[in-house]
Order: C-alpha cells, then structure tokens, then sequence
C-alpha cells in the first residue's frame, strides 16, 4: 500500500515536471522578448536576461527608423476592416448554405471546401497580375479584398448555425419577419460566441498576414507591422533593442485578445462552438 | 398562412442572396486566379508575350538542381517535423487532460500562447537567439560546450534545425488544442471500462485514446503537411534560404521565381501546381493510411 501511494504520488510528481519544462520552453522566448525590449543592443547581445533601463531609447530609436504610430495604425486599420467583412459575408454564406439547402447551393459548398487544398502560392501572380491591371498595388484594399470570403469561415459558421433551431426560423417567418431581419436581429444574437470565435480567427490572420503584404505594398506608408519586422531584420545593421521593442508592440495586442478571450480563441481554430 | 405559402418558393432565392457576397468575391479572387494560374503554368514569356509551350515548365523542373533541392528541403522538414511534432503535442494534451493536474488553466494557457504570435515575429525571434550572437551561443558558452561562438545559420544541417526547432515550438501547441478538445469529447466511461479491465496507463492510451482520436490526428497530419508544403515566413525571416539554398522552401522558391528573380510567371505557375499535385497525393497516402488501420 504505501509503496503504491509513493509510485502514486511520483508519477503526479513527474506529471507535473514534464508539464512545467513545456511550459518554460513555451514562455521563453516571450520572456526574453519583453526583456529585450528594455535593454540595449550591447547589453542584449551582451547576454542580458533581466529587464533595463533602455526601454525609451529603443522607443526614439525605432521612432527614428519608421513612423511606428503609422504602421500600427495601417495594420489595425487593415485587420478590424477585413475582419468585420469576413465575419459578415462568411456568416451570411453559412446561414444560406445551412438553413436554405438545395443541390445547386451544395455543389457550391463542395467547391468552397474543395479550395481550402489550393494553396496561396497557386493564386499570388494571377493576383498580383489584377492589382496591378486595377491600379491598386501599394493600397490598403488590395490587402484586404482577396481573402475576405474563406473557406474556413463558411464552414465554421454553416456547423455552428447547425445548432440553431429552424423551427424558430419558421415560427418567425409565421409571424411575418423577412429574412434579412430574421437573420440580422434573431439569428445573430443568440450566436454571439460563434462570431467572437471567427472574428479572434479573422483578426489573427489578417494580423499576422505577411506573404501577401510583402508583394502588393511597396511604400513604407502603407506598410504593416509584419513588414516592418521584416525589413528592420534584415537590415545590414539590426538593433536588437528597437527590433525586440517593435516585436513586443506586433504581438502585445493579439496576446491581450488571447488572454481575455481563450474560450472562444479555442473555439475558432478547432473550428467548433456550443 | 397564405403569406408562407407564397414565400415558399422564394426561400431558395434568399438563400442565394446570402451566399452571394461570399460566392463572387471566392469566384474573382479564388476560383479566377487558380484557374489562370494553371493556364500560366503551360505558358511561357518569350519575345515579351506569353505563349502556350506545353508541358516545358514541368520538364524544366526536373533539371533544376535549385527547385529540386528546395523539394528535398521541404520533404525533410516534413519528414522530421510533423510526426515529432504530433506525437509531442498527444503526450502533452493527454498530460494536460489528467485528472490529477493541478493549475489546469495556467498550464493549457501557457502551453497555447506560442501560436498566438505572428509567424514573421518568432522567426525573427529565433533567428537572434540562434545567431553567432544570440542567447544560444552565449548559454552554450557559458556551458562550456563551445570556446567560441558557432555560426548556425551559416551551416546548411543546423540552418534547418533551427527551422524545425522553431516550427515546433511555434506549432506543437497549435495541435495540443484540437487534441485536448478531441479528449474532452471521448466519454469517461470509455476510460472508466478500460479501468475496471485491469489496463494500465500505456495500454489506455494506445486501445483506447489513439483509436479515438483517429479523425482528429488524420486532420492534424494532413494540416501539418499542408502547411509545410506552403513554408514561407520562416525560411524568408530566419535564413533567407541560404546558407547556398539549403533551407529554401519549394514555396520559398515560388516566390523568388515571380517577385525576386526576373519574373517568370509561366514557371512560378508550373511549379505551384506541383505543389498542389504533391499535396493531393499526400492526402490520398494519409486517408488510405489511416483507413487500413482502422
């Protein structure tokens, strides 16, 4: 008996160690991030693992090399517009091929999901080719426009509005509300955490984008923060303070929607919600 | 009633008209250049006009030692990733669906917090933790394992250790959630009958965990090889490539061939179709593999 418990406890033990290494290893880098973000170049490279003083130098510093303000601004603005689209377009298309089924709408759906194997690289220079033709290379809308409606979405909501009962669909339609209203003011109520979901999905990859970005937008202007990352590391000489601030500053916003809304973060990669 | 009645045939239309936004922004912006791009693939720029050319893209691929090395580097980090990569993340979602875990919450949060960050930002991380510089170099040192400071980015084997180390740190908890949600949905009883059986741990996991999850690994498997296949942000952020295009992606390449290079759409066009031909087979391998063992 008590050697039973000893090996209980032990193995609860080693459990518990192996979880904390993973933990350790996954904080790290976020850690030394922060970190990094408050000391000099010297002091980084110098092995610096705990926080200075330099945090204000790197801020002016990273002012100096790009229009930091701008950027954030360009990469919110870009994210909250094509989230707020891809939400509302790829919800509607999910209602319709959920509570309006017909063949033809099915065929659809089957080619939506069908696409989802076809990746990015086979559609760049076509592209690139109609921003280009359409004068819009170097603009915001060229970034947002061609990713709006995704397959991923469309599927997410269509399993999601499974759970609502058409039965209140119906009983609406009785009462004499039009579709629209029905779906705009019943439907999407109810549904909240659904939306949360696809809207954290929508908002990270449009946060995080970079291949595309990085072949319509030429002007330092229109530049989002993934680009700004990019070249400031790749530059002949990389200030490690100002390019860990600048880090800092493209992650902080997405770990603070993390944080607060893990629930539905969760719910929006398994692609699943109750 | 009558109103019903008379909207009844009309309910098909509605739903067309919510389809519709989301239908023609995926046939001009999905559909239109997928299909142009297999046209591109055919067609080649001569005399500053593209012409049809046949199957000389896809031939050309087959002489190309740089294409054919960035096909060799990507099956490798797919070869050595992916399945470290998945076995890591079952053990660990398992672990974290103990029941005898305290700080649920803590650990699962942690675990996750990698595939928040953007995948241009860790890469970048990890290429100053790995370089000649970097908080590697200097633990290594202080160690006493290296005298001095070892270029890894600059040796064509620890180049792309340093993509797969980095990919599964950015990755493993990525999948430890479809797993962990794919575990809370097996009934206890299940758990509770292999108990009551005399199985042990081990045994649970491989008779009644593993089969369980058996869609949800498949998913996660061809997810993995899906996204290897389209490896960018990493390779361009952490070695460009280099060293001598050791660690060049095949999507890596792609882009290089129509934005970086003299811009050679026809050929850029070919080889991304043999992506999706690769992926197509990969997928079929996958879905025959896990069909014969079930």
């Amino acid at each position: 008996m008590v050697k039973e418990k000893i090996m209980r406890t032990a193995k609860r033990v080693i459990l518990h160690l192996f979880l904390l290494a993973a933990v350790l290893i996954s904080i790290f880098p976020f850690y030394w991030m922060l970190s990094g973000a408050t000391n000099s170049s010297v002091n980084i490279t110098g092995g610096a693992m705990w926080f200075g003083s330099n945090l204000k130098e790197n801020w002016s510093n990273l002012q100096g090399t790009a229009n930091v303000f701008l950027i954030f601004w360009n990469t919110i603005k870009t994210t909250l517009i094509y989230t707020f689209l891809a939400i509302l377009i790829c919800a509607m298309a999910g209602y319709g091929f959920e509570k309006y089924r017909s063949k033809g709408k099915n065929v659809v759906y089957a080619m939506f999901l069908l696409s989802m194997m076809i990746p990015f690289s086979a559609q760049m220079i076509p592209l690139f080719k109609m921003a280009s033709k359409a004068n819009m290379l170097d603009s915001h809308v060229a970034i947002i426009l061609p990713t709006i409606a995704m397959p991923f979405l469309v599927f997410f909501f269509r399993q999601s509005f499974q759970s609502y009962p058409t039965e209140l669909i119906e009983a609406a339609r009785v009462d004499g509300a039009n579709e629209f209203r029905i779906f705009f003011q019943l439907v999407m109520r109810p549904m909240k955490s659904t939306f949360a979901a696809a809207a954290i999905y929508a908002f990270m990859k449009q946060w995080n984008n970079y291949l595309w970005p990085l072949i319509v937008i030429q002007s330092n202007e229109k530049k989002t923060f993934t680009l700004l990352l990019s070249s400031l590391s790749s530059a002949y000489y990389v200030d490690y303070g100002q390019l860990m601030l600048a880090i800092v500053l493209a992650t902080l916003p997405i770990i603070i929607v993390f944080l607060t809304m893990q629930k539905q973060f969760v719910e929006g990669i398994v692609g699943t919600s109750k | 009633m009558k109103r019903t009645k008379k909207a009844g045939p009309n309910y098909d239309r509605y739903g067309w008209i919510f389809i519709s936004a989301a239908f023609l922004l995926y046939l001009i912006f999905t559909i239109y250049p997928a299909v142009e791009s297999l046209m591109l693939a055919f067609q080649s720029l001569e005399g500053g006009e593209y012409i049809f050319v046949g199957l000389k893209n896809f031939k050309r691929m087959f002489g190309d030692a740089i294409f054919l090395q960035s096909l060799k580097n990507t099956f490798l980090y797919m070869v050595l990733q992916v399945p470290v990569m998945l076995i890591m993340a079952l053990v660990i979602a398992v672990m974290l669906n103990s029941s005898f875990l305290k700080f649920k919450g803590f650990f699962r949060t942690s675990i996750f917090l990698p595939c928040v960050t953007s995948l241009v930002a860790y890469s970048i991380l990890f290429k100053m933790m790995f370089s000649l510089d970097g908080i590697i170099n200097q633990a290594l040192m202080h160690l006493g394992i290296l005298d001095a400071p070892y270029q890894f980015l600059q040796n064509s084997g620890w180049a792309r250790a340093v993509i797969v180390i980095a990919m599964l740190w950015r990755w493993t908890g990525y999948n430890v959630i479809f797993y962990l949600s794919a575990l809370q949905n097996i009934p206890k009883e299940t758990f509770e009958a292999a108990k009551v059986d005399g199985a042990n741990a081990v045994q649970t996991f491989f008779r009644v965990t593993v089969p369980q999850l058996k869609p949800i690994v498949l998913l996660t498997a061809i997810m993995s090889t899906n996204g290897t296949l389209q490896l960018f942000d990493e390779t361009m952020n952490i070695t460009q490539g280099g060293p001598a295009n050791s660690t060049l992606t095949v999507s890596h390449y792609i882009y290089n061939q129509s934005f970086v290079y003299a811009p050679n759409f026809g050929y850029a066009s070919a080889i991304s179709y043999m992506v999706v031909f690769i992926m197509i087979i990969l997928a079929i391998i996958q879905f025959s593999v896990a069909g014969k063992e079930g």
